[in-house]
Formats: structure tokens, sequence, C-alpha cells
């Protein structure tokens, strides 16, 4: 489509239909891949939530206050809470790929699919349950 | 035969992702939810500073905050190309996308590198 195409006479013009930006919305299964690849928007805008609260703690407690008061302001809860659905449905989706992008072999066989969810699911339990009893420390 | 930097970026993007669904729910929920809502209570700032001054913390949020935005610059990349048919505007998405994850990551480096 893009006006520079290189066609020749012998290599003619491709055809090529025009499609909509919209073509996720036809059918359910091309919505759930779009709904997993815009996750990546979720997970950009943590990584900045991160480094302005990396910011904050470093700058004193004054500023650390004030990234805890923004947290509080009704813009971020909305954009908290839709991130954090986002965030999770990046976790699953990630999760229920794993055994297509890593087939792991014991002796000859390949391990089902589902022991490599289940223990990712295990693991993920086990990091979360981690993270909670390290800050519920202060 | 793969050339260039794909496999390294796809590398990077796989890593990235991997933590970002191990760790990012649980530090969302808890920054952006938990502690604003007060159904938790936030880590005072001395707690915090202290915690996120050891080495082996600063290394692991470098880690948090760098390799997911890599995962972003690559998955949003293509998401750019796909959902908004920009395959002809390659240069500058790439430009933007893994310029922005170098900058945010020279940034995490940055700020903490210099906590007290």
């Amino acid at each position: 489509m893009s006006a520079a195409a290189p066609y020749t006479r012998h290599h003619p013009r491709w055809y090529r239909r025009r499609v909509s930006v919209w073509w996720w919305l036809e059918s359910w299964r091309y919505t759930r891949f779009v709904l997993r690849e815009l996750t990546s928007l979720a997970v950009a805008f943590f990584a900045l939530l991160a480094l302005w609260k990396v910011y904050a703690i470093g700058a004193g407690p004054a500023a650390y206050a004030r990234f805890l008061a923004w947290m509080q302001s009704p813009v971020f809860l909305l954009l908290n809470a839709v991130a954090f659905l986002f965030v999770v449905y990046h976790s699953v989706t990630w999760f229920n790929l794993a055994p297509r992008a890593m087939a792991v072999r014991i002796g000859g066989k390949r391990v089902p699919d589902w022991v490599i969810q289940a223990g990712n699911y295990a693991a993920w339990a086990a990091v979360t349950a981690f993270a909670l009893w390290v800050l519920q420390r202060g | 035969m793969q050339r260039g930097p794909t496999p390294l970026l796809w590398t990077i993007f796989s890593a990235g992702g991997t933590l970002a669904a191990f760790l990012y729910p649980v530090h969302l929920f808890l920054t952006g939810l938990a502690f604003p809502l007060d159904w938790l209570q936030p880590p005072s700032h001395e707690f915090a500073l202290r915690l996120l001054s050891h080495p082996l913390v600063r290394l692991y949020f470098f880690a948090l905050i760098s390799l997911p935005l890599f995962h972003w610059a690559h998955r949003f990349r293509y998401t750019l190309y796909d959902g908004l048919s920009l395959k002809h505007l390659t240069v500058p998405i790439v430009v933007f996308t893994y310029g922005s994850a170098l900058a945010g990551s020279l940034a995490a480096a940055y700020l903490l590198w210099r906590l007290p």
C-alpha cells in the first residue's frame, strides 16, 4: 500500500484490499488479540509510575507525600484500576502461552502444558505473597 | 537466517514480559489501589528509603522498570504496525519506542544511583 512500492513491468502492482483500522472489532477472537497486545501500554504506564515513585522517595518525605496524594486523585485511581486489569490480563495470557514459547523436556518426554502453566501460576502466587509480606513490615 | 538485532530484542521482550507478568500486578495493586484507597498502610518514607537504598533492591527496581519498558517498546511497535497500518513509518516508530525505553532506563539508573 506504500506509494513507493517497488513494482516493474514483470512484477506488477500488488492487489491489497484496504483494511479498516477497526478490523479487530469484527470478531471476539481478534478483539482479544488486540486487547492482549494493548496490555503493553499498561505495562509502560506502571514502569513510569515506578520511576516516579523512585524519584519521589529519593527527593524526600515531602515529595513522597505528594506522590501518595497524587495516587489518591480520581484520575490516577481510574488509570490505576484500568491498568491493573490490563496487567493481570497480561499475566494470564503470558502464563497460558508459556508452554508454547518454551517446550520443556524431561527424560526425552515433553512436559505437559498444564504442568508448566500450573508451575507459573504457583510461582506467581508465591512472588505476590512475598512482595506483600515485605511491604507490610514497614 | 536471522540477522540484525531482532533475536536480542526478542529475548529482552520475553524477559520484560515475564518480569511484568510476575511482579506488576502486585506492585500496581499496592501502589495504585491498596495504598491510595486505605486498604493497606503505605510504608513510611523512612522505611521506603531504607528498603530502596539496599543495593539489591536498587538492582531489582532497575530491572523492574527497564526490562518491561523494552517489552512495551517491542510489542507496541508491532501494535502500531498492525493496528494502525503504519508499517511505512518504521524508522520513526523504532526511534520513538526503543528510544523511550532507553531514556526511561537511563532515568531509572540515574535516580537509583544517586539515592542517599
